[in-house]
């Protein structure tokens, strides 16, 4: 377990998908993997981004209107 | 923009028949539609949203990118306001069984189709009423009779937006306009017109928009589905359907977001993928050089028919208020009997009878016998036309 990424909680995968989107056109770095299972036991995705990019990705994602549920450090 | 710009067909070969049933479903598909599913069903393959493997990431990208182009190309905002279904009808039944509850009052036309007449008569029986504003015999809608019908309890406007019988365009902007000031929820049924005529969700005020893939959208049979506009509220609006999505797996209950709430079980990701090429090959035509291209030949089409003694033709006769539907008869020959000819004698292929719609039927005069009607699409020529004419001249001289 590193504290290298973080993991962006969404409510479906259509939502996860809105935030690759986001990301790829402000190029930043980012994949969506299966939500880990001490987080969630939702059978959906998340979106995974580099820890160190947290407070730059909520100021995005709030500029943007663009929903999620938490932000959780791995 | 000119109706000279150059002509689209040639999509394939279509050597034995001529089709003119593009108002049932258009045919044939740009190859991009074929070529997109097979790559689906090859290539990705897995469930959308299901699991978190890259095909199924891959897929739900292919469904995302579908909810996008659909969103743009009718003015709405949020892509995930985008919920896929089978087709216009399962739209329309999403939104008025969802909304509506006893006590309420709707107002439609008399051209509906039975796809907004069925669901509001089966929700009569539930106590829901309606009434059906008049429209003149060229189909077209009369503001003031929405107007008049106007009462205290009245919920939500829905309107055809081109008649699937004649063609006949509404004019959508003003009955939204309308709708808006009375504070109404305003269903669009798009069945003819998404992808041919331009709908904006937010100028023309719809709250809800019903769209078919398979027509003038040009993808698959089996895909379509409601745009819900920010105006309502998914809370006030029950799913139909509840069952699994993907999301909130741990919950027994439906989800309260788009689009969970309004879809579950697995969806026609191979249709989404082939109505996604559809509308990049639109994007790439230009939805005003299909529209101008049909418009050409339906006014060749209405000038040539009415030119030919016996048949009577119905609707707005004027291909600028009427999308590239055509309806018409033959004095003295029944028109089954004109469609079993036609396709029998001369390979042209079109729709006769009531077309789903007896109040349009009754409101242009041709109930109970209907009519034969020809259904223009992007791939068809101005040769399709001169034959289609010379076969209707044909049969006309036989009974004169």
């Amino acid at each position: 377990m590193s504290s290298e990424h973080a993991v962006i909680l969404v409510d479906s995968t259509s939502h996860a998908l809105r935030i690759e989107k986001l990301f790829k056109e402000q190029a930043l770095e980012c994949r969506l993997i299966p939500v880990p299972r001490h987080l969630s036991s939702d059978c959906g995705v998340c979106v995974r981004i580099l820890a160190p990019e947290i407070e730059g990705i909520k100021a995005l994602l709030m500029q943007h209107h663009v929903e999620y549920q938490s932000i959780e450090v791995l | 923009m000119t109706s000279s710009s150059p002509a689209l067909p040639s999509s394939k070969t279509r050597d034995s028949a001529i089709y003119l049933d593009n108002a049932a479903t258009s045919w044939p598909k740009p190859p991009e539609v074929a070529l997109a599913m097979t790559h689906f069903i090859e290539e990705i393959g897995a469930n959308p949203g299901r699991s978190g493997h890259r095909l199924s990431i891959e897929a739900a990208r292919v469904m995302f990118a579908a909810r996008e182009a659909i969103a743009e190309l009718f003015g709405e905002n949020d892509p995930l306001r985008v919920i896929f279904g089978l087709n216009v009808t399962d739209g329309i039944n999403l939104a008025l069984h969802g909304l509506l509850k006893p006590g309420d009052h709707v107002i439609t036309s008399s051209m509906e189709h039975n796809s907004v007449m069925r669901p509001l008569n089966d929700l009569s029986e539930q106590g829901v009423d309606f009434t059906q504003a008049v429209c003149n015999s060229e189909g077209v809608l009369d503001l003031s009779s929405i107007e008049t019908a106007l009462r205290s309890n009245t919920r939500v406007i829905v309107i055809n937006h081109a008649s699937n019988v004649c063609g006949t365009i509404q004019p959508i902007a003003e009955i939204g306009q309308l709708a808006r000031r009375h504070n109404l929820i305003f269903l669009v049924d798009a069945a003819q017109t998404a992808g041919v005529i331009p709908i904006d969700m937010q100028h023309d005020h719809i709250d809800l928009l019903a769209f078919t893939g398979h027509k003038s959208l040009y993808g698959p049979m089996g895909v379509g589905g409601l745009i819900v506009s920010e105006r309502v509220d998914p809370v006030n609006m029950h799913p139909s359907r509840q069952g699994g999505t993907g999301s909130r797996s741990e919950r027994e209950v439906q989800p309260d977001f788009f689009p969970d709430r309004f879809e579950c079980g697995t969806p026609n990701a191979v249709g989404v993928a082939g109505l996604l090429a559809a509308m990049q090959w639109i994007n790439e035509q230009g939805m005003n050089k299909i529209r101008m291209h049909e418009e050409r030949l339906c006014a060749e089409l209405l000038q040539g028919l009415l030119c030919i003694p016996g048949v009577k033709v119905y609707g707005p006769q004027n291909a600028e208020k009427q999308t590239g539907v055509v309806s018409f008869n033959i004095q003295g020959i029944e028109a089954s009997t004109v469609g079993l000819r036609l396709d029998d004698e001369f390979g042209i292929l079109c729709r006769v009878g009531l077309h789903c719609a007896p109040s349009a039927h009754r409101t242009l005069g041709t109930f109970p016998k209907g009519n034969v009607r020809f259904g223009i699409g992007a791939f068809n020529t101005i040769e399709d036309i001169h034959q289609a004419l010379q076969a209707v001249s044909q049969l006309a001289k036989e009974v004169s």
